[in-house]
């Protein structure tokens, strides 16, 4: 028993001591005096990525003082919920004042927050809140056959690689992230816009049918991920049953 | 008392006569009697049904869900698959549509995938233990089993066990596989793939033969070194040679070069005396569709067919770069580079153009004396000893064979048979994964060179390497789903030179041999009238307003127009359209007009294609302002009615049309002749 007990004491003290290490070579010790007292987002809230993967972006995030001046060297510490992982999860900010992280998403789709947070002048704790989005089987799915079709319609973003058609539309489609909009229309009303184009809900023609190019399946994918994206969250309308 | 005589005493008490005796017995007998359904009772499977229970009795769909509810044990048995997987017993409500909303597992509603638990079980996608019931046993590698659960990121390599191609929903496979490719992996390591084909590396290092006539012993050196510092999209990795290292296999690649005639023959010819004609000529003869250039802001501009060209000039000779221009085909008969029949004074200006593409950094720290046959032998020793002509040409060095260890079933490598370096997981996706990071990691002396790839391209690699396990070898040939390998596909004859010669198949895809960057051809000419063709020839122009990346002019002779139109028009036919079939013109002014109006109102094409330049904007299609002089009518007609039947893949929407609507847009399209001042230019 003594034996055991020992052997856990050395593992525990092992673990701890690496742990240790780890952090006395990985970070920077914060710059004396360098509080900030606002936290804001630089990049990377938002994203999308399919379950338990890496985000295409690191979060990246900005310790500023009252002025709204950055601050270098303030210590920034990342937390999300069980299943994510941060690397590294905390440090201290950079010359511009940023830190970033590269963030894995857990093994569940759904809604992630992401929690940064730095101390103040009388360390009291500053804190942001960031949101991202992992994705099932069936949403990844819909979001490559949305890549393939219909993103350069729906999505005003322009690249030189990519241009986007959505100024040249007389009538401009919803971005699919607009809960706003597109959480009013049922599953219903979504199957049959994008099986039959506009017209299907008395919108314009410029909205085309995929009704013959894309199978069921395919559609079911894309509404599932557009609802998987979208701003407010959507709300799965309960599920009715028989009384009996 | 002794300690004997207490133990008779003992045995008195329960064995002294025949009633104590059968009394204690039975005891005996009913307590161990007792201990397996005790065990049962208080097993943790047992545990998580009854909280299931709990959980579904507070719902409003609880006697549905109790009706659905079996207790005991569950089984999925396909023994065609070798699948006894019990998850089924604590995930109970795997099926149950309304547990969406469920997070606690083992309770959760399985996300939507297209096969059913039934037919596939759960472990050929999750591994991990089926037969297993404590979660202990069934998720982690405990007691003598290898094969834990697989996390969530690799999951994907599962579908790769049975898809042997590109899938829509596979991002990560798709990813890993072509990066498995591109990177040249396949170079050194063999895999084989379940269909008996072996994975082809699909980047292209150069031949070493003839390096000295093209750069150098300075530039190799640096490149050796460190390949990333000459261009950031190098897809040769890092070795991580010390100084003398690099001095000696430079002096031997020099040392072992042997010179090419005619490819550094420097021209008498003088550049362009305007100094901007260089970059105009670069940009018109659309060099960037092909090759990238680092812009001032550090962004790469361009395509990634040929290499990158920011510090060209610190590379080549002048003298080969002007030979390269005026015929690549003859330093690399192979080359994806087309052959431009630029004249002297083209080549001298385009050359001068790149040569001051230069950075004086890259060589500035290089000095090197001239070499000594010990450094030369050395060198030779080391490119025998790194394999580098498993991905390179060298005269003298054979190719060697198996080079690094074969991959065909490294999913199923079984974890006492690997070495890890400290401070790594123990498990097969954990070593995979740190080994691309790096290779070198559990002993200096390997020799796996360093790659720099970003975690996710990790992730993506390790994936596609997990999903080539002893699985996908042994599966039921009816359960897999196969790819279209690359054809071999070669033009015939003079065209067919020529088409080599201009490298048509590094960007287009003909009858499955050949790049994805410009349209495939197949049907090519089943697709667009003669006239057209060869004016396109001549001087092609973009036809989608939003592609930056465009066909060259290669200053073809007329010679060559008609020897390549004419094998286009007869070879490359559709057997579903008969470009005969239909007339060209003569529709009648009602039926164009019936075309205008479907056009703009019924289908609403504008919001993809251009007619009108003023008033149409759409950017997704190609402009149809001169659909009328390009296109058969008969290609049109099939198009309206199937696109995807003649461009699988296409993204213009099938619009499932009557025949007198696509006869009527027919009209409609082949009334856009374009001005006549547009057709000149
Ligand atoms: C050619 C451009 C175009 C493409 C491609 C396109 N859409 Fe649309 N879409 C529109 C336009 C324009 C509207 C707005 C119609 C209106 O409001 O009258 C629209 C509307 C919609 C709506 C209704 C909500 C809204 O935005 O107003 C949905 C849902 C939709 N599209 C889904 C899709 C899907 C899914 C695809 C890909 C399969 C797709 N669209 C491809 C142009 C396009």
């Amino acid at each position: 028993m003594t034996r055991y007990l020992l052997l856990l004491g050395f593992i525990s003290a092992g673990l701890l001591s690496t742990g240790c290490a780890r952090k006395t070579l990985s970070e920077p010790a914060p710059k004396a005096g360098a509080y900030g007292s606002a936290l804001v987002e630089s990049s990377g809230g938002k994203q999308v990525a399919a379950v338990g993967t890496i985000l295409p972006q690191p979060v990246v995030v900005q310790v500023n003082d009252q002025q709204g001046n950055a601050v270098p060297g303030a210590p920034v510490a990342f937390s999300g919920p069980a299943g994510v992982t941060l690397d590294p999860v905390s440090g201290v900010t950079d010359s511009s004042g940023q830190f970033a992280t590269n963030v894995s998403l857990g093994e569940m789709a759904g809604r992630y927050q992401i929690t940064a947070k730095t101390v103040n002048k009388a360390q009291k704790r500053v804190e942001l809140k960031l949101e991202e989005i992992a994705l099932g089987y069936q949403q990844v799915l819909g979001w490559q056959l949305n890549d393939q079709y219909c993103d350069r319609c729906h999505n005003s973003e322009s690249t030189p690689e990519r241009v986007s058609n959505y100024d040249n539309l007389e009538v401009k489609p919803h971005p699919f992230g607009e809960g706003g909009t597109l959480n009013k229309m049922g599953d219903s009303e979504l199957t049959a816009i994008i099986n039959h184009g506009g017209p299907a809900l008395n919108k314009s023609p410029l909205m085309p049918p995929y009704g013959y190019t894309l199978s069921k399946t395919e559609i079911q994918a894309l509404i599932s991920y557009i609802r998987a994206i979208s701003d407010p969250p959507y709300k799965t309308p309960g599920l009715v049953y028989a009384k009996n | 008392m002794g300690l004997t005589s207490k133990f008779v005493s003992f045995w008195q008490q329960l064995f002294g006569d025949s009633v104590r005796a059968f009394g204690t017995v039975s005891l005996v007998l009913l307590i161990s009697l007792a201990i397996a359904p005790a065990k049962n009772h208080f097993s943790e499977w047992r545990h998580y049904q009854k909280q299931y229970l709990k959980m579904i009795r507070g719902r409003g769909e609880a006697v549905t869900l109790q009706r659905h509810f079996q207790g005991d044990i569950q089984q999925v048995w396909l023994p065609e698959l070798g699948v006894v997987d019990r998850c089924t017993t604590c995930h109970v409500g795997l099926k149950e549509a309304s547990l969406v909303d469920v997070s606690t597992q083992p309770f959760r509603k399985h996300p939507v995938i297209p096969h059913s638990l039934d037919q596939f079980g759960c472990v050929m996608c999750h591994r991990g233990q089926g037969p297993a019931t404590t979660v202990q046993e069934a998720h982690r590698s405990t007691l003598a089993w290898e094969q834990p659960v697989l996390p969530a990121k690799y999951i994907e390599s599962s579908c790769g066990q049975c898809h042997r191609w590109e899938l829509t929903g596979t991002p990560t496979l798709n990813e890993g596989r072509h990066l498995l490719t591109a990177n040249g992996c396949v170079h050194c390591h063999t895999v084989k793939l379940p269909d008996g084909t072996t994975m082809k590396a699909t980047d292209d290092p150069p031949s070493l033969s003839h390096i000295a006539d093209k750069t150098s012993r300075e530039w190799i050196f640096a490149w050796l070194k460190d390949p990333k510092a000459y261009a950031a999209t190098a897809t040769m990795p890092n070795f991580k040679f010390n100084d003398d290292e690099a001095r000696d296999i430079s002096a031997f690649l020099i040392a072992n070069s042997t010179p090419v005639t005619g490819d550094t023959v420097g021209l008498n010819a003088k550049a362009a005396p305007d100094p901007s004609a260089g970059a105009s000529l670069y940009g018109e003869s659309f060099c960037a569709s092909c090759h990238a250039v680092q812009n001032t802001a550090g962004n790469l501009v361009g395509g990634n067919v040929g290499p990158e060209l920011t510090r060209v000039g610190s590379k080549v000779k002048p003298t080969w770069l002007q030979a390269w221009l005026r015929n690549p085909d003859t330093y690399d008969p192979e080359t994806a580079m087309p052959h431009y029949r630029f004249n002297d004074q083209q080549v001298v200006t385009l050359a001068g153009f790149l040569q001051a593409k230069s950075d004086s950094d890259l060589l500035a720290n290089v000095h090197l004396d001239p070499s000594t046959p010990e450094q030369i032998a050395h060198g030779k020793h080391l490119v025998t000893d790194y394999g580098c002509a498993s991905c390179h040409e060298i005269s003298g060095i054979k190719k060697p064979e198996n080079f690094a260890p074969d991959l065909s079933r490294i999913g199923s490598k079984a974890v006492n048979q690997l070495i890890f370096s400290q401070g790594m997981p123990h498990t097969l996706p954990d070593y995979i994964a740190g080994k691309i990071r790096d290779p070198r990691a559990s002993s200096p002396g390997l020799k796996m060179p360093q790659y720099t790839f970003s975690p996710a391209q990790i992730d993506s690699l390790t994936t596609a390497l997990l999903s080539l396990n002893e699985r996908s070898h042994s599966l039921p040939p009816a359960l897999t789903v196969a790819g279209t390998p690359d054809s071999n596909y070669q033009p015939a004859g003079k065209a067919g030179k020529l088409m080599r010669d201009l490298a048509c198949f590094s960007c287009h895809r003909i009858n499955g041999h050949g790049g994805d960057m410009a349209p495939d051809l197949s049907w090519e000419g089943s697709s667009v009238q003669r006239q057209w063709l060869i004016d396109f020839l001549k001087n092609p122009n973009t036809l989608r307003p939003a592609l930056i990346r465009r066909m060259p002019r290669f200053n073809l002779t007329d010679a060559e127009i008609n020897e390549l139109t004419d094998y286009i028009m007869t070879v490359y036919q559709s057997p579903a359209v008969d470009r005969d079939s239909m007339p060209l013109t003569g529709f009648s002014p009602t039926q164009v007009e019936q075309g205008r109006q479907l056009f703009y109102s019924k289908y609403a094409c504008q919001s993809c294609h251009i007619v009108d330049p003023k008033n149409d904007k759409g950017y997704i299609g190609p402009t149809l302002t001169q659909v009328g002089s390009r296109l058969s009518s008969a290609w049109v007609y099939h198009w309206m009615k199937n696109p995807q039947a003649l461009r699988p893949g296409t993204t213009d929407p099938n619009r499932n049309m009557s025949d007198d609507d696509a006869r009527a847009l027919t009209a409609f399209l082949m009334n856009q002749k374009g001005s006549a001042e547009a057709k000149k230019k």
